[in-house]
């Protein structure tokens, strides 16, 4: 259980490190925030799509008559309306140069797929927006579609004409001869081919955009994890300056990499407004966002390991293959590569291979979804698992014999992946002590005596968070000091749920030596905030105490300078704290912040020579290294009932190494979110179709979310090594999902040893499961 | 399509208004009454973001009309602090227990502890957990949510 906030508000000290209560609350709590919905602009419109209820069909004609003759119904926009508007459609993470997939707002020519978006309505309000929708009549031709991504290469079926067996590109190469001549003399060549069903990062807050078109000036009110990066999007599609575009955000419910970038829809909309007279809002329910705001984690890996004789890893390839559906965000062939490199993971390996291909399908398009490569760990781990059993070498063992140890670090594995500060050993048998997993195989033999199934799993991972590469690798700070001694700082904001404003108030305070509560931070607003690339990647503890620690510095060496210069002592003398300066050991020489504030904006002529006058600065923090490693080891217990199928978890152990923590509060709130998330994904999260290409999953009756009934109590562990970074601070915000499923999967696989049962697809069901037992039957 | 009069306490204060008979409380609340703090998650009874109270019953404003509440009395998440905006015991088990990220789920889940410990003063975990399950967050993993509800359930019998 989470222990209590410690009641820190105001108090002084040193907050960094600390569970201080976190700024968001109080609105958050009081119903006081404000999301995209909240938003609403003078005579502003709604908007609603039509959608294609075919998976692949030919569009003729749109007929809106009768919808425009619908009281309140502003437009009806075709693609013919609003894709010639598009002067560019690419995300600045990737660049321009990339070989895109299709982006069209709308769909033209041919819509390819169940809720592909075909005519934007815009109506008074909503009630009429939706009624219009029923009355726009689309001419729509179906076509054989390619629902499932395995039969890709083969089909007649193309999604997109100009890929050739419904390939959207692949990186790496087969599996190289001397590599195959390893796994055929090892003593153990295990191969198996593990298949992950498609599921989805579902925030609570479904996705949303305001857009108002001033007639040069777009303002924009946006649900989002990068405000900064919807603004370029938006300014290179319309083809208007950045600075013409300002995106707003205060409060965004939840993203997981569903709001990372702009979509087909916010396009739509944004060229919507440009040809209206008014604000329009959009909105999208629940069935679209099950329906077509992504899809995530449809892969599978045929996997290849050899062992010695003593289980040592002797080489590992993993020939991956992902749906990406029709229209991936972004373009998902470069972001693949990081499953095959990271597939040998925290261990011992000599020889690595992988390639990976992204096929598209005419289902809901891929995108982001926190780890988004987590597919590796999926893959390994349940190897892992599958052949300790082959081999009759516990699972535990078989991981302890290939750890890395902290002497192998720094270390760089055989595709590539430089590691260093991480404690992949360390995290794991913290979190097998905390477990007593020998205590637990006693209790799960007697167990069984009993006719009752446990089963134990794990997954130790390592993880690249907070890259330095281009558009992520710089994070600015504005830090203004206000006449009167308070402080805001200005950061690009972001957060969705992730306690980044909390976060970066603790940060400044501390480095200024201020109370905490004397700090506010103004985040979200791209006309005031300084460019940054938001939250994504695990890379905001990182980027933003570095920005920080870059502007405030700056500040520092001014408050230092003038608070000698009042209290006739030396700069070196003077420390800070409690939002005053004091000669050091002398309390009674002190002036406060608030003096120093009131001289440096209205009596600049008694500031020291030099010090220039205000306290205002802006810093910006630049990535030194091109990622900082994190690393977890996960641990669950589990009963199965194997006449019914179903799984209860019993104990639920994370032991991590994110470095120091900003907030441990905030730290353990992120990996048990995602640790959840991932325990959805092993047991019950299915983004479903049927063999016609309908979505069969589009309410929460029907996609099912872990609920407070389900989830085990979490328990933490954490090992601590610094990064690189400043602070030390490592990146946690994905590792959850990233661990949780394997270690799920590998505790019902684990329970169903006696049977012979090999788990090898996902997510593991009650009808699964009895399934798996009756087959090995 | 025609309006219909209606007649309602919302937080404690007479609001009258002509709303279209398929008007859901929830929209009624949000645009007419300017109380964005009840959120919709789902629109269709399932996530329990937009959860109210009515006539002290935690319902789901999604699934009722606005003029179901005709003459009847609801409280949203705005009517549940102080006067002074000063948090309720249950607002503050949720701030002290990190049992919000996003905020999104949270005036769904505040809403329903507050009639479920009302009716409850003295539940066991099995009985927190049962209470919340109806109410879906995506961010917490309902550890804090869970620590919340315990700590406010145990500070009401002490
Ligand atoms: S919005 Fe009412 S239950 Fe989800
Ligand atoms: S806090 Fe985000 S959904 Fe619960």
């Amino acid at each position: 259980m989470t222990p209590a906030t410690a009641g820190l508000d105001g108090a002084a000290g040193r907050y960094t490190g600390s569970r201080v209560h976190r700024v968001e609350d109080p609105r958050l709590l009081r119903g006081r925030g404000t999301f995209v919905d909240d938003v609403v602009r003078p005579r502003m419109l709604h908007a609603c799509f039509v959608r294609s209820p075919f998976a692949r069909a030919r569009l003729g004609a749109v007929d809106a008559t009768e919808a425009l003759a619908l009281p309140g119904v502003h437009a009806v926009f075709t693609a013919a309306d609003l894709n010639p508007g598009v002067h560019e459609a690419w995300y600045t993470s990737m660049g321009k140069d990339v070989p895109d997939t299709p982006r069209p707002p709308l769909a033209e020519g041919e819509a390819r797929f169940v809720g592909d978006p075909v005519a934007l309505v815009v109506a008074s309000d909503r009630y009429v927006a939706e009624d219009a929708v029923e009355l726009v009549d689309v001419d729509y031709d179906p076509l054989p579609a390619l629902v499932d991504y395995h039969d890709g290469p083969q089909a007649d079926a193309l999604v997109h004409e100009r890929y050739a067996g419904n390939v959207a590109g692949s990186l790496g190469a087969p599996c190289p001869d001397d590599l195959a001549a390893v796994f055929a003399s090892a003593a153990h060549d295990v191969s198996v081919t593990i298949h992950q069903q498609a599921y989805a990062p579902v925030p609570l807050e479904t996705r949303g955009i305001i857009v108002e078109w001033s007639g040069e000036e777009l303002t924009v009110w946006a649900a989002t994890q990068a405000p900064h990066e919807v603004r370029m999007f938006l300014a290179r599609l319309l083809g208007v300056a950045e600075h013409q575009v300002r995106v707003i955000m205060r409060d965004t419910g939840g993203a997981f990499g569903q709001k990372v970038l702009p979509m087909r829809e916010d396009m739509c909309v944004a060229l919507a407004a440009r040809l209206l007279p008014a604000p329009v809002k959009w909105i999208e329910d629940r069935r679209e966002n099950l329906m077509a705001a992504g899809m995530s984690r449809h892969e599978h890996g045929d996997l290849r390991m050899g062992f010695d004789g003593d289980g040592r890893v002797v080489g590992a390839y993993i020939d991956h293959t992902q749906d990406v559906g029709a229209y991936p965000t972004p373009w998902p062939v470069g972001t693949a590569a990081a499953v095959g490199m990271l597939f040998p993971g925290p261990y011992r390996v000599p020889r690595a291979g992988f390639r990976t291909t992204s096929v598209f399908s005419n289902t809901s398009g891929r995108t982001a979804y926190r780890g988004p490569w987590q597919f590796e760990s999926v893959a390994r781990e349940v190897l892992l698992d599958i052949a300790a059993r082959r081999m009759g070498i516990d699972p535990a063992e078989v991981r302890r014999r290939n750890l890395l140890r902290r002497d192998e670090l720094p270390c760089t594995n055989p595709n590539g992946m430089p590691y260093s500060d991480i404690s992949p050993a360390e995290t794991f048998e913290q979190a097998l002590a905390m477990l007593d997993y020998d205590a637990f195989r006693r209790q799960q033999a007697e167990a069984r005596e009993h006719g009752r199934h446990l089963g134990v799993g794990t997954c130790t991972y390592v993880e690249p968070t907070t890259t330095g590469m281009a558009y992520y690798g710089t994070e600015g700070a504005t830090i203004r000091i206000e006449p009167t001694g308070t402080v805001n700082v200005y950061v690009s904001g972001g957060s969705t749920g992730n306690s980044l404003e909390t976060a970066v108030v603790q940060l400044t305070a501390d480095a200024l030596g201020v109370d905490l509560a004397d700090v506010r931070t103004v985040q979200g607003d791209t006309a005031v905030t300084p460019f940054g690339a938001g939250t994504g990647g695990s890379r905001s503890g990182s980027m933003l105490a570095g920005a920080v620690a870059e502007t405030a510095g700056v500040l520092r060496e001014r408050i230092v300078a003038i608070a000698a210069h009042l209290l006739e002592a030396s700069p070196d003398d003077i420390e800070l704290g409690e939002s005053r300066a004091q000669v050091r050991g002398t309390p009674a020489a002190a002036v406060p912040l608030a003096k120093i504030a009131d001289v440096a904006y209205f009596a600049p002529a008694k500031l020291p020579d030099g010090v220039p006058a205000g306290l205002e600065a802006s810093g910006r923090h630049h990535a030194r290294n091109p990622m900082i490693w994190a690393n977890a080891t996960h641990v669950c217990t589990c009963e199965v009932d194997v006449t019914t199928g179903a799984v209860r978890l019993l104990r639920y152990i994370v032991s991590e190494d994110c470095g120091p923590m900003i907030n441990p509060s905030v730290v353990e709130g992120q990996i048990a979110g995602g640790t959840v998330q991932g325990i959805g994904g092993a047991l019950f999260e299915h983004l479903a179709y049927d063999e016609d290409g309908n979505p069969l999953t589009t309410t929460f009756m029907d996609y099912l979310l872990p609920t407070a009934t389900e989830v085990p109590a979490i328990e933490y562990g954490h090992v601590e090594t610094p990064g690189p970074g400043p602070g030390g601070f490592k990146g946690v915000g994905e590792g959850g999902a990233i661990g949780a499923p394997p270690a799920v999967v590998n505790a019902v696989a684990d329970a169903l040893a006696p049977f012979g049962v090999e788990i090898t697809r996902l997510p593991l069901t009650p009808a699964t499961i009895v399934e798996l037992i009756e087959g090995a039957r | 399509m025609g309006e219909i009069e209606i007649e309602l306490r919302v937080n404690e204060a007479v609001t009258r208004s002509t709303v279209p008979p398929r008007l859901t409380l929830a929209d009624f609340l949000r645009e007419r009454c300017g109380l964005t703090g009840t959120h919709l998650g789902c629109e269709h009874g399932v996530c329990g973001a937009c959860t109210v109270l009515l006539d002290g019953d935690a319902v789901r404003s999604c699934l009722v009309f606005a003029v179901q509440a005709d003459g009847h009395d609801v409280t949203t998440i705005e009517g549940l602090d102080g006067p002074d905006g000063s948090l309720s015991p249950v607002q503050q088990a949720f701030r002290d227990h990190h049992g919000l990220q996003c905020g999104f789920c949270t005036p769904g889940f505040v809403v329903t502890a507050e009639a479920f410990l009302r009716d409850n003063p003295d539940p066991t975990d099995d009985q927190i957990r049962e209470a919340v399950s109806g109410n879906l967050c995506r961010c917490t993993g309902y550890q804090g949510i869970l620590a919340a509800l315990r700590a406010a359930a145990d500070a009401v019998e002490t």
